[in-house]
């Protein structure tokens, strides 16, 4: 019940936009229909570039290059004045197929490099394509430019355009919102905000950055072919920086990770130089200042507005309370079952041998503590294993296969998790998205499919959220699934880390001092779900400070000192090792 | 030929180079790529040709209100555009600030000043041919800014108090350093810097306000290809950028040039991705 009304409150303002853009031909006034038009394209475009922006955290400025390509690759070809003249549709398709392929070519910065970067690049081809567009005068007609492409009836007149441009915009948002909400999505929005537990729970930056940036690129360059159609004529001046800005503003304004927040903010900034015409010079100044405005003022845009869910109070006197049955049945068909092998393993950085000769195996179904001082290279170890740190020497082995070194994505889907010392969530994404963010190698449907929210696309989505509420049963934060996580308490998140680790149904968990900011009562059902989740079957290498936790859960335990294994046995023989006690426990 | 594609390379290299040097150390004490740095730029030249052509003041008052001037542009970038963001630099906001900050400013020359491109005064008169004084004013103020440059920082207190927060911010707070004073100090520096780049070069390239983006951008390559943070990479960077664009200006022609210097320019971001001089990445686990 309560299910369906959330549904229904979700759809409201779609159908209620939806209503507005169906009634306006009633009013028979064609300059509404040039206006509405207009806002439609615009959105085709913005709803693509938000996945790039608001999803991915990249910061695309220069988007009006691709739309410009757009509208000049069909215009162009449309006129036949270079090759034979095709058709508008083809023409609007080539546009389409332009804009994806130099989304990826400008996109490429990003895949590797720092987020200015790819801000520059753009603002760098944003530059480059009008200078062509101007220059290429044989071509592109030069500053006295060409005419658009002029579509067949029933699109040759202003309604029937608009009703296209309401269609596609429709369509956009639809494909969007399926995106978004799919695993590629929640991907897209961990690569944002917690890149590193994005990697460690396999997802490939580059690969999805490329699949959204095809995806952007074609609805860019669509967005432009329709533009130049709508326009009849196009001229490098219609293409300005201030285009872009519009694009870019519209998702700030309407807020992060959100569909309808941009979306609103698009028909905003399209009916803003209407209804404020005598701001029509200061246009570029006004859309600075709103940009400056929201980025110190409102960062979280029209979406944290209208977000009501977030401000309810939550429960009190919360308690973690594992559930072991829902553990058995979360990983219950085993796997097959691998130790993990470290063996001569130097890790040096410059002169410091951080790790100085280490073997170490973990055998499955024991818990195996990792104790030591500040500085002995157990953080470092687990670095290692999770491929964020190269080793200079030494060999690593799973089960019969070598880890190869370095290579953290590759990990997930070997079975190896791990939590991090300070715990890596995405705070503006529920608990639940959160662990469901670790099923991401679960699905099978591929990034078309999702668009198209197809059968197995749904499926995977069905299988993962089924997995994730088990997964936070079996920690104990059941309950706490819609909840944003950055409104949790410290203790919670750690648990929320281990319940997104065995997302992955895992062979290996690494678990870098979990019990580190935890009350009594946490810890001791920390470690029974420490050991519950060994006897599945999984191996688990455990740093941790806390003896007492290392002491009772622990099957075997080694003590590093310097980089080098000080000792190891079982808890009861470190207990009363001489130079463990001198180094590090006290007497 | 050659001759004029090299001093006329060497010349707009140089302005690059200033750009580069803009950014670094604005970057140096507060991690913050700023897109300030052209707009400095863009402002030397247009208050430049305002102080001294419009209003017929003499070459040395007329630099010297320019400099003044874009000093207190800098200093107000600090204020307004990133001294609000410092606290989430992971967030990348100063991207977005900078940029909102840098139009502002570019928006409202556009409307005061003008949109279309302004002459510069000529300064001295001196030289003609490729020894004008057009090309070798930026070589020779790249050269001087340089020289000044490595004076503070290895000669003078302050300089090395600037080269101590670029190090290691928090070290610097304790031991005392007035972080905050030294940040803006540097703001205004770069600001300087910028405002010679375009003042030096306004004869190449007028006082015209849509220059900003371009240096933006021109002067940002030489940045990526030097390493963030060193100014002799940049200085390398921004004299092959002139040399190689200058050149593909005359093989390919104006158009194609650009192009040439974009695919460059994403290349070797593929191929170097922390610039030919940089060092590695931070850690991040």
């Amino acid at each position: 019940m309560t299910m369906t009304r959330s549904k229904w409150m979700t759809a409201l303002p779609y159908v209620l936009i939806l209503a507005v853009l169906a009634l306006l031909p009633l009013s028979g006034n064609e300059y509404r229909a040039l206006i509405g038009t207009r806002a439609a394209i615009y959105w085709v475009l913005i709803a693509g570039l938000n996945l790039v922006v608001g999803y991915a955290g990249q910061l695309a400025i220069g988007y009006v290059a691709l739309f410009a390509l757009g509208a000049y690759t069909a215009s162009i070809l449309a006129a036949g004045n270079v090759l034979p003249e095709v058709s508008p549709a083809l023409a609007l398709l080539a546009a389409s197929g332009v804009g994806a392929v130099f989304g990826v070519v400008v996109g490429l910065p990003a895949l590797r490099l720092r987020t200015f970067y790819f801000a520059m690049t753009t603002l760098g081809f944003a530059t480059i394509v009008t200078q062509v567009a101007l220059g290429w005068q044989d071509v592109t007609g030069g500053g006295i430019g060409l005419s658009g492409p002029s579509l067949p009836a029933p699109f040759d007149t202003a309604w029937g355009l608009y009703g296209l441009c309401v269609g596609l915009a429709m369509i956009a948002t639809l494909i969007t919102a399926n995106v978004a909400h799919s695993r590629f999505g929640r991907a897209l929005i961990a690569t944002r905000d917690a890149e590193v537990a994005a990697e460690a729970s396999g997802i490939s930056k580059p690969a999805l950055l490329v699949s959204v940036f095809l995806f952007a690129g074609a609805a860019a360059g669509l967005a432009g072919g329709l533009f130049a159609a709508l326009q009849t004529y196009i001229t490098p001046d219609a293409f300005t920086f201030d285009l872009s800005l519009l694009f870019f503003i519209s998702i700030l304004i309407g807020g992060r990770g959100s569909i309808l927040g941009p979306l609103l903010g698009t028909i905003i900034l399209t009916l803003l130089p209407e209804i404020a015409a005598p701001l029509a010079a200061w246009s570029t100044f006004v859309y600075a200042g709103l940009l400056l405005v929201i980025v110190l003022a409102m960062p979280g845009g029209i979406a944290a507005l209208l977000n009501r869910e977030n401000r309810k109070a939550l429960p009190t006197g919360r308690v973690i309370l594992p559930q072991q049955a829902a553990l058995r049945s979360l990983l219950g068909e085993a796997r097959r079952k691998q130790r993990l092998d470290l063996s001569g393993i130097v890790l040096r950085f410059g002169g410091l041998r951080a790790i100085d000769g280490l073997d170490l195996s973990v055998e499955p179904g024991e818990v195996h503590g990792l104790i030591g001082p500040n500085g002995s290279g157990k953080t470092t170890t687990l670095n290692v294993i999770s491929g964020y740190y190269k080793p200079q020497e030494g060999r690593l082995t799973l089960g019969d296969s070598p880890l190869p070194a370095g290579l953290p994505v590759g990990r997930a889907a070997r079975g190896i998790c791990r939590t991090f010392q300070t715990p890596r969530i995405i705070g503006e994404e529920t608990v639940l998205e959160n662990v469901m963010v670790g099923g991401t190698l679960a699905g099978r449907a591929t990034f078309v499919e999702a668009l198209l929210s197809l059968p197995r696309a749904r499926a995977d989505e069905r299988l993962i959220r089924e997995r994730a509420v088990l997964a936070l049963k079996a920690v104990g934060l059941d309950g706490l699934g819609d909840i944003r996580a950055d409104r949790l308490q410290h203790s919670e998140l750690r648990f929320l880390e281990i319940a997104r680790g065995l997302m992955l149904h895992p062979r290996l968990v690494l678990l870098d001092e979990p019990a580190a900011g935890l009350s009594t009562i946490e810890i001791e059902r920390l470690g029974a779900l420490i050991k519950a989740i060994s006897r599945e079957g999984v191996a688990v290498l455990l740093v941790e400070h806390h003896a007492d936790l290392i002491f009772d859960v622990c099957d075997r335990v080694t003590v590093l000192n310097l980089g080098r294994v000080l000792a190891h046995g079982t808890p009861a023989e470190i207990r009363v090792h001489k130079e463990v006690v001198s180094a590090y426990l006290g007497a | 030929m050659l001759y004029s594609i090299l001093a006329s390379g060497l010349a707009v290299g140089a302005v690059y180079a200033l750009i580069g040097i803009t950014y670094n150390t604005m970057f140096a004490t507060s991690r913050v790529m700023s897109f300030t740095a052209g707009q400095l730029g863009m402002l030397g030249g247009v208050l430049g040709s305002m102080f001294i052509l419009r209003l017929g003041l003499p070459l040395i008052v007329g630099l010297g209100a320019t400099l003044l001037a874009c000093a207190a542009i800098g200093v107000l970038t600090e204020f307004v555009a990133v001294r609000p963001v410092l606290k989430s630099l992971d967030q990348h906001l100063y991207v977005l600030s900078t940029l909102a900050f840098a139009l502002l400013i570019q928006q409202v020359t556009a409307i005061e000043w003008s949109t279309e491109p302004q002459p510069f005064p000529r300064l001295f008169g001196i030289g003609d041919g490729v020894w004008d004084e057009k090309y070798w004013l930026p070589v020779a103020t790249c050269a001087a800014t340089i020289i000044g440059l490595e004076y503070l920082y290895r000669r003078t207190l302050i300089g090395r108090a600037f080269l101590a927060v670029a190090e290691d911010n928090f070290a610097a707070r304790a031991l005392g350093l007035p972080e905050r004073n030294l940040r803006i100090a540097s703001y205004a520096l770069a600001a300087v810097v910028g405002g010679l780049a375009g003042f030096s070069g306004g004869e190449l390239l007028l006082a015209f306000f849509a220059n900003g983006p371009q240096l933006n951008f021109y002067g940002f390559i030489p940045v990526a290809l030097g390493g963030l943070g060193n100014n002799r990479g940049a200085v390398i960077g921004g004299l092959a950028l002139g040399l190689f664009q200058q050149a593909a200006n005359f093989a390919v022609g104006g158009i194609f040039a650009s192009v040439a210097v974009f695919v460059m320019f994403i290349a070797i971001l593929l191929a170097a991705p922390q610039g030919l001089f940089g060092s590695s990445a931070a850690r991040r686990v």
